[in-house]
């Protein structure tokens, strides 16, 4: 263990704010020592740059640098950290960390920000360090003020002690923070952990259930007006005209102001605002509107299935291949329009004072957000405060590298001028007419099995908007996000011609719980079970099969989901029938068996088995907690919505009258198992949805005949 | 003006009668446990306690609530509340937390009515109530948890 002779633990009244290097190529460990100067931190000031703050009272707070909007970073961050810390789970608290690109970057992205499924495999080592410089610092001070050697302290369940003294990390904080910190302290071998790998408690359960849990919404200011948008329901329409004077006869209505968004309504409460809104007469301009059905538009997605396309991926030669094949097999599969719908929705609360602005959002890209405001009101950089709150879901939602909810509620403020507070709220209609989708899709393929039933050729073409055009995240040419999940399978397919035809629409696309994969899953691993009953081969055993050799972590969770269920070949037993699929995203393996039966018509799904290996399983009450809610998320999607744009565009769902959500009669018993693991950990926030859609798909098929091609079963007259 | 009792204290509200429940107690007296998530009785994120009954907030004008006692998480109690919030932290149902008052709500408005429910007692009670999170395993659980705790 290294240690830098710069002295970088802040004492404070409060106790002790430790920074830690970070292993990122010495840029942001400068950035830290920066920050922390050199840890003369005026008293009661908190460094909003470090990762662990030890208060006297003997609490340990985490500040984690991932947004928590329900997969546990909070849970997952404080794990790391109280792990090499030897604290006692009771003595953890979590809460978020500012919006610094510098000291809290998503080492995935190299900017702050919480996707892909990233939190915990970019914060393993990071949050450890963490957690095991604070504790050398907490037993350096100790063995300093008991005069004993270092070697004889150990550190257990948050207390300190040489056998002789004893004492807890709030009494030792103080002096911890006049100890050097180490640079690269060790951290712990996984044989010796205590704390990861077992069932926890999450850090926030008891305010999440009692109503005290601060979000968005929940902030009032002083004075601050609650202000909604009137938006046009087509979706790149603008504002033509508008007439504001029966909005503005509405008691609480203070103001009406045209926007770029549409027609903002400011008042007095949230009731006002909204029947403002409502008596606003709004024309709306065209010219740049999408206009086209959502048939039009799959309609126009044929066309261009048959041009132009980019190459994805390619083996063999996949066409002859098929052309000469003894059973050929085609399929085209329909994706519709999603909405995230996170269940609050998008908001954000803006106070502007005498040249300052402070921001409270649950910002998924904080430093996005901040940046659009700054610049928006043009104030200076060091003078906009952005605080990120827990958020009622995202689903990919609030990952804005637009940071489209930033500017809006920057341009409220613009807009209405001078000193304030504003709350924007979005109502469910603004969220679901409000575009940000994932994207309409149409797969286009072909297979070919040979006379003894082996997969000879695979074709598989994909049409559909590119979701990381124009973002920092474009790297030009093919979108991986289009294709991920379609390329790169685990199968062993010896012809094999994978294709990206680019569509752009003016419907802003998003990242939608697990991208590509809400799609690219449902088509190839449908398409293959298709292949598979024409080949006359079982499921599981084909895929087994099929497999590569360097495909072990698919084939463990295959055969582990196989055992769990009990599968002995047969689909159908009574009135139950059973389907399987298997899917790798974010590099966590997920293989799903689900049961179900003919409701009416229409499946209902009994139960579904998983085997999930994530690596590492750091806390396996919130992988478990992730598969469930992910499987419960794919299977309302593919059994009930879509977002359709109807004649001249107009979206049809406006509300959950028409946009059906999973209800608890819908969710089926989930029995996870995880499998063993010692490579590094991986997330789970996403990859419980994929294989759901196809594995209730190869169920239902096996129980009617029928294979749904156009998303959702509702949709496809299932 | 209205006059009703919310969480055991006397109210009167100068309020339009049509201003929905849900945001008088949001905006005028700062209840934000009660959360908005359609505002068309669809999700249950709203849900409180009326005269001792489960309702939707965002769709209930506070014009017809004279004399009425309102009941939101902030102020629940009793046996039921006590442990179905207890099963809740014990089993980790929330994620996003979002619907999980209105959820607590209608569970624990489900208790008071019937000490033993059935599965199909839970599905008809708590179908109002969405959680786009889907924790639906852990609700069904921690109910039947609840439903334990008051047997005991
Ligand atoms: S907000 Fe009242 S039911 Fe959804
Ligand atoms: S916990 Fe997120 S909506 Fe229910």
């Amino acid at each position: 263990m290294t240690v830098q002779s710069r002295r970088q633990f802040l004492a404070s009244a409060a106790g002790l704010v430790i920074g830690v290097a970070l292993p990122l190529k010495g840029r942001a460990q400068s950035g830290a020592a920066a920050a922390l100067g050199d840890g003369t931190l005026a008293e009661g000031a908190f460094a909003p740059n470090a990762f662990i703050r030890i208060a006297p009272d003997n609490t340990v707070t985490v500040l984690s640098k991932h947004i928590e909007f329900g997969q546990g970073p909070y849970t997952g961050l404080a794990t790391l950290v109280a792990e090499e810390l030897d604290a006692d789970w009771s003595q953890i608290r979590a809460e978020a960390a500012p919006a610094d690109d510098e000291l809290y970057a998503n080492l995935a992205f190299g900017l702050q920000g919480t996707g892909g499924s990233t939190a915990m495999a970019n914060s393993w080592m990071q949050m450890r360090q963490a957690g095991a410089a604070a504790r050398a610092m907490l037993v350096s001070a100790a063995a300093e003020e008991w005069g004993v050697d270092r070697a004889t302290i150990q550190v257990e369940k948050g207390v300190v002690s040489d056998g002789t003294s004893s004492a807890t990390f709030g009494e030792l904080a103080e002096a911890a923070a006049g100890q050097s910190v180490p640079v690269e302290p060790a951290v712990k071998n996984p044989s010796e952990f205590t704390l990861i790998g077992t069932d926890r408690p999450k850090v926030d359960s008891r305010a999440k259930s009692d109503g005290t849990a601060q979000f968005t919404m929940d902030v009032y200011r002083d004075g601050m007006e609650t202000v909604v948008v009137r938006r046009p329901s087509v979706i790149g329409a603008t504002v033509a005209s508008f007439d504001d004077s029966a909005a503005r006869e509405v008691p609480g209505v203070v103001a009406v102001h045209r926007i770029p968004q549409g027609v903002a309504v400011y008042a007095t409460s949230t009731a006002a605002a909204l029947k403002g809104r409502a008596a606003l007469e709004v024309e709306w301009d065209m010219s740049e509107a999408e206009t086209r059905s959502s048939q039009e538009i799959f309609a126009d997605f044929r066309e261009m299935a048959n041009g132009e396309a980019m190459e994805a991926e390619r083996i063999g030669d996949a066409a002859s291949a098929i052309d000469s094949a003894e059973i050929v097999h085609e399929a085209e599969f329909l994706f519709p329009f999603l909405a995230h719908a996170p269940m609050e929705p998008l908001d954000a609360v803006l106070e502007v004072r005498g040249g300052k602005a402070e921001i409270w959002m649950g910002a998924q890209f904080p430093t996005a957000d901040k940046g659009a405001v700054t610049q928006v009101l043009g104030l200076e950089p060091e003078n906009v405060t952005m605080n990120v709150m827990l958020a009622g879901g995202s689903f990919g939602r609030r990952a804005q590298p637009t940071a489209h909810i930033g500017v809006e509620v920057a341009s409220i403020a613009k807009a209405r001028g001078g000193d304030g507070a504003w709350k924007l709220v979005w109502t469910r209609e603004d969220d679901l007419t409000g575009a940000y989708y994932r994207p309409i899709t149409l797969h286009r393929m072909r297979g070919g099995i040979d006379a003894d039933g082996n997969i000879t050729g695979w074709e598989n073409r994909v049409v559909n908007q590119s979701i990381v055009a124009g973002t920092p995240f474009d790297q030009g040419g093919l979108d991986r996000t289009s294709v991920e999940g379609a390329i790169e399978m685990p199968y062993d397919l010896p012809n094999l011609a994978v294709d990206w035809v680019k569509a752009d629409l003016p419907v802003a696309p998003l990242w939608w719980r697990s991208v590509g994969h809400t799609h690219t899953a449902y088509a190839t691993e449908v398409f293959l079970d298709e292949l598979l009953e024409k080949a006359g081969k079982d499921p599981v055993q084909g895929r087994l099969d099929l497999l590569k050799d360097e495909a072990g972590r698919d084939r463990a969770v295959l055969e582990r989901v196989a055992e769990m269920a009990g599968w002995d070949g047969t689909k159908v037993k009574g009135d139950r029938a059973y389907g399987v699929a298997l899917h790798e995203s974010f590099q966590t393996y997920v293989a799903e068996i689900v049961e179900v039966s003919d409701a009416g018509g229409y499946p209902k799904v009994h139960k579904v088995w998983a085997a999930v290996d994530c690596g590492v399983a750091i806390n396996p009450n919130v992988i478990r907690a992730q598969i469930e809610g992910g499987i419960g998320y794919g299977l309302g999607t593919i059994l009930h919505n879509a977002l359709v744009l109807g004649e001249g565009g107009e979206v049809q769902q406006k509300n959950f009258d028409t946009y059906r959500m999973l209800r608890i009669h819908e969710m089926p018993q989930v029995e996870v198992a995880i499998i063993d693991s010692g490579a590094d950990p991986t997330g789970v926030g996403e990859p419980g949805t994929p294989p759901i859609g196809p594995a209730v798909a190869n169920a239902w098929r096996a129980l009617t005949g029928q294979s749904p091609r156009e998303l959702p079963f509702a949709q496809a007259g299932v | 003006m209205t006059t009703l009792t919310v969480n055991g204290e006397e109210v009167a509200l100068d309020l339009p009668d049509d201003t929905p429940l849900l945001w008088a107690l949001r905006d005028e007296m700062r209840l934000t446990g009660t959360k908005f998530g359609c505002g068309i009785a669809q999700c249950g994120a709203c849900t409180v306690m009326v005269d001792g009954m489960p309702r939707r907030s965002c769709v209930t004008p506070v014009g017809t609530l004279e004399g009425a006692s309102v009941e939101t998480i902030e102020g629940l109690d009793g046996a039921e509340a006590e442990a179905v919030q207890s099963a809740w932290v014990q089993i980790d149902v929330p994620q996003c937390g979002w619907c999980q008052s209105g959820q607590v709500m209608s569970a624990v408005g489900l208790l008071r009515m019937n000490r033993a429910p059935s599965d199909e007692d839970i599905d008809n009670a708590m179908a109002g109530n969405i959680c786009r999170c889907a924790t639906y395993v852990r609700i069904r659980q921690a109910i039947h948890d609840a439903a334990d705790t008051l047997e005991g």
